[in-house]
């Protein structure tokens, strides 16, 4: 695997829209046509080597290329957009859209992440170290295309509509999160380690969500099935299952009605 | 004002009966002449196909409805942005496109005139409004009459002269171009909670049923003489075994006869026919009636029909019929917009997707094709998408593609997920025919501009014509792979419309002259239908009557086309 460096050196005045920094766009080219790529900062088209300084060359496809962000990056958005395969390591905190539509491979972020994390995720890891923004794994504005695969953990806390319109996947939260989790979600598992305030699984039709801390309020629209010992995550117990949203449409399957599953610890 | 001199083109007219002969046209003060000077800008077209500028007869471009898709579905843009050139604005947008990327597209693929096909009248200013920000293109809108409140109430008393009264002012008053008849009945149903499933069925509280609305349409039409026939969407769309319903309406142009200045011999529309030939009863034996409607439409020649195309593409479906959007979110659960407005229609938003792997999506993309290859008069069947409603506009060329070559729709035939059980529901597998060049042009130009009551104007190259010229990349006289095809009508290598140069080699180089185009029709004073008129007002809408009307200044180069209807 060959390992490219990119080191902001030149942070720009406006935000830098990069989602050219992928293994994919990365693959097959050599440290200055990487610095020849293009970014946009506000309206002007601008590239990649007026910013960061780069070292190394991609490997011949995306799964040999590794790249590693340094510097300051809180206002660079895209980082890892639709990338297939590879490694992306980022040592600070970039702005919005990092790992958006990702389909494959691993990112890992050091720091934190801003709004839409991960947004219409479909495959690979996404791993980040600190906090992260509002709608994690979510779907993009009007989309009901959410997280559809791959993984997601946040070692921190996230916002608030995290998994909104989920259909796959996993994300982990390890803190806590604020409101609105897993809002129209159809399919995939949220599992939140902290607090929740309110409006879980609001509007869900399938899926499970797992919350080890506290809710606030409950949404109305869920009803208790069963105390039930389950294994999540690498912890063993007991939690209360209940079934949601009725107020929302749920499917057929085997003669059986499917409802949203929450689970929260005892 | 310069002169054009289109050289050596294989040429397409079917207004002059021009099969693909090698000849020149000549542009000169906008029009085709019969000659320009030796000073003329001489475009060669040499090895290429020339044919009149394209008329697009149904699409939902411009208004309301359009507009709401555009904001709940701000997905639709995603990724689609191309930023501003020398020539055009930055533009987007997929199935919803921005008017200006409406402009572009349409006159990138050879489009020089289209019309938004259901405009609601309390809503005109707001149709007018994007029209004026669509450039290039000639428009106009047809104002929506088949659920309206007067209409109802004159036909249910047999009064097609006070009916025609109204309309004549409703044109006046939205700055219309045609009578547009949506799920006749059935929209004013659903503000009560129901439907008009056949033409037989009552409107709740006006007690009229959908044969009744269309038969009194079709006679105030022809009453008025308007340019264009009536244009209908039929009751039942979009369900299975609907296609005897499609009989039933269509049958109601029999005891119809043209009356028009315009040599318009043709009294109903009948728009995205794909949408009205189903056979089965459930989505399980859903199956193609297009032999049956189409051997109807070859008979009755006093009809028109577009095909509604499938594209097979995710898409935002948006019609007047608001029983029918409701009807489908309750199918995909996608989001849904409803709106009632008022005295006069309703309408209903829904995105969609037309997946090549879904057996029903794969029938309906075989039935719109269908419908085209099995058309007997060209001059009669025109290509739609009724964009966005079975898939967007731009997808025009793979339709010509996929109607022009077997070749191709075998390739797509045999890559869909459930293509034995398509082929058994269909009759696309066992169809051969591939449409001509000629056969476009009459599709596309000819045909719909003579519906339309715009003979004298557009889909020809005749000397008097407006200068609408295309020139694609295309020889007839060599063999072209599928995606050749697709290649050349997608971006023309010239287009003049109305004289001035707008496309040149697929790229926009010019925001051209566009025109509006409305209906004038002077009718006899009626105090009756005035006082109906203001009676309502007062009683029911909820903005004044001097608030309604679209006044001039909303018209880019308005061109009001005359009728004198009175007796
Ligand atoms: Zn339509």
């Amino acid at each position: 695997m060959e390992t490219v460096t990119i080191t902001m050196k030149n942070p720009p005045g406006l935000f830098l829209e990069a989602d050219n920094v992928s293994p994919d766009t990365f693959a097959g080219k050599k440290a200055a046509d990487i610095a020849a790529l293009h970014a946009f900062e506000g309206r002007e088209q601008t590239s990649l080597g007026k910013y960061f300084e780069v070292s190394g060359n991609g490997g011949a496809t995306a799964a040999d290329t590794r790249i590693v962000v340094k510097g300051d990056v809180s206002r660079v958005k895209y980082i890892g957009m639709k990338m297939t395969a590879g490694e992306v390591v980022i040592e600070n905190s970039p702005d919005m859209y990092t790992g958006a539509w990702m389909q494959g491979g691993k990112l890992l972020v050091k720091g934190s992440t801003n709004a839409f994390t991960g947004i219409g995720m479909k495959g690979g890891e996404l791993v980040i170290e600190g906090d992260t923004g509002n709608y994690l794994g979510a779907a993009y504005r009007g989309d009901w295309r959410g997280m559809q695969g791959g993984i997601i953990r946040v070692r921190g806390n996230a916002g608030s509509d995290t998994g909104y319109f989920m259909n796959g996947g996993t994300i982990i939260v390890e803190g806590n999160t604020d409101v609105h989790v897993g809002t129209h979600m159809e399919g995939g598992t949220i599992i939140i380690k902290g607090n929740v305030p309110s409006k879980v699984g609001g509007q869900m039709v399938e899926g499970t969500i797992y919350v080890f801390g506290t809710i606030d309020v409950m949404m109305p629209g869920f009803k208790f099935v069963k105390d039930e010992e389950m294994e999540v995550d690498g912890y063993k117990g007991l939690f209360s299952l209940f079934h949601g949203d009725l107020g929302e449409r749920h499917p057929k399957r085997k003669g059986q009605v499917v409802y949203g599953k929450l689970y929260q610890k005892i | 004002m310069t002169e054009y001199l289109i050289k050596n083109g294989f040429v397409f007219d079917p207004v002059q009966g021009i099969k693909g002969d090698k000849a020149d046209v000549a542009v000169k003060d906008g029009r085709i002449v019969t000659g320009v000077s030796s000073g003329a800008k001489v475009i060669d077209a040499a090895g290429k196909t020339v044919m009149a500028g394209a008329v697009e007869i149904h699409a939902h471009i411009a208004g309301p409805k359009v507009n709401e898709g555009r904001n709940y579905r701000p997905e639709d843009k995603l990724f689609t942005y191309t930023p501003k050139s020398r020539q055009s604005r930055m533009a987007g947008g997929f199935s919803i496109p921005t008017t200006f990327k409406t402009g572009y597209e349409y006159a990138r693929m050879g489009y020089t005139t289209a019309m938004e096909a259901a405009m609601p009248p309390l809503y005109a200013r707001h149709v007018h409004e994007e029209m004026r920000d669509t450039p290039i293109i000639d428009e106009g809108a047809y104002p929506v009459f088949g659920n309206n409140w007067f209409v109802m109430e004159y036909l249910k008393n047999g009064e097609i002269e006070n009916a025609a009264a109204y309309i004549a002012w409703l044109l006046r008053a939205s700055k219309g171009y045609a009578i547009k008849v949506v799920n006749p009945g059935g929209t004013e149903a659903w503000s009560w909670g129901l439907n008009c499933l056949t033409v037989n069925d009552p409107v709740p509280y006006f007690d009229i049923t959908p044969a009744e609305i269309m038969t009194g349409l079709m006679q105030a039409n022809e009453f008025l003489g308007l340019p264009h026939s009536m244009h209908v969407h039929q009751n039942s769309l979009g369900n299975p075994g609907n296609y005897t319903v499609t009989l039933d309406s269509l049958k109601l142009a029999e005891k119809i006869k043209p009356n028009n200045k315009f040599g318009r011999d043709t009294v109903l529309h009948s728009t995205h026919l794909q949408f009205h030939s189903y056979g089965g009863d459930n989505w399980g034996n859903f199956e193609s009636k297009s032999k049956e409607v189409m051997d109807y439409v070859n008979r009755q020649k006093n009809i028109t029909i577009d095909t509604g195309c499938v594209t097979l593409d995710e898409t935002t479906t948006m019609t007047a019929d608001g029983p029918f959007e409701h009807h489908l979110t309750e199918l995909n659960h996608l989001k849904w917009a409803n709106i009632d407005v008022e005295l006069e229609t309703g309408s209903g938003v829904v995105p969609y997707v037309y997946s090549p792997d879904i057996k029903v999506c794969e029938i309906q993309w075989a039935i719109g094709l269908e419908i085209a290859l099995l058309t007997k008069d060209h001059m009669r069947t025109f290509i739609t998408t009724d964009h966005p409603n079975a898939g967007p506009f731009i997808r025009y060329p793979r339709i010509i593609k996929w109607l022009m070559s077997a070749e191709a729709r075998k390739e797509r035939i045999d890559s869909f997920k459930h293509s034995a059980k398509m082929i058994d529901a269909t009759l696309i597998a066992g169809m051969d025919r591939e449409i001509s060049l000629y056969e476009l042009a009459q599709m596309t130009r000819a045909g719909p501009a003579k519906a339309l009551g715009l003979a004298n104007l557009y889909g020809g190259l005749a000397p008097g014509m407006d200068g609408d010229v295309v020139v694609y990349n295309f020889n007839p006289e060599k063999d072209h792979k599928p995606d050749e095809i697709e290649k050349a009508f997608s971006a023309a290598a010239f287009v003049l419309k109305r004289g001035t140069p707008v496309v040149v080699d697929g790229e926009i180089v010019s925001n051209g002259n566009k025109r509006t185009l409305w209906v004038d029709a002077k009718t006899d004073e009626n105090p009756q239908v005035m006082r109906d008129i203001r009676d309502k007002f007062l009683r029911y809408y909820s903005i004044n009557m001097n608030n309604y009307e679209v006044a001039g200044h909303f018209l880019t180069n308005p061109m009001a086309i005359e009728v004198d209807a009175t007796r």
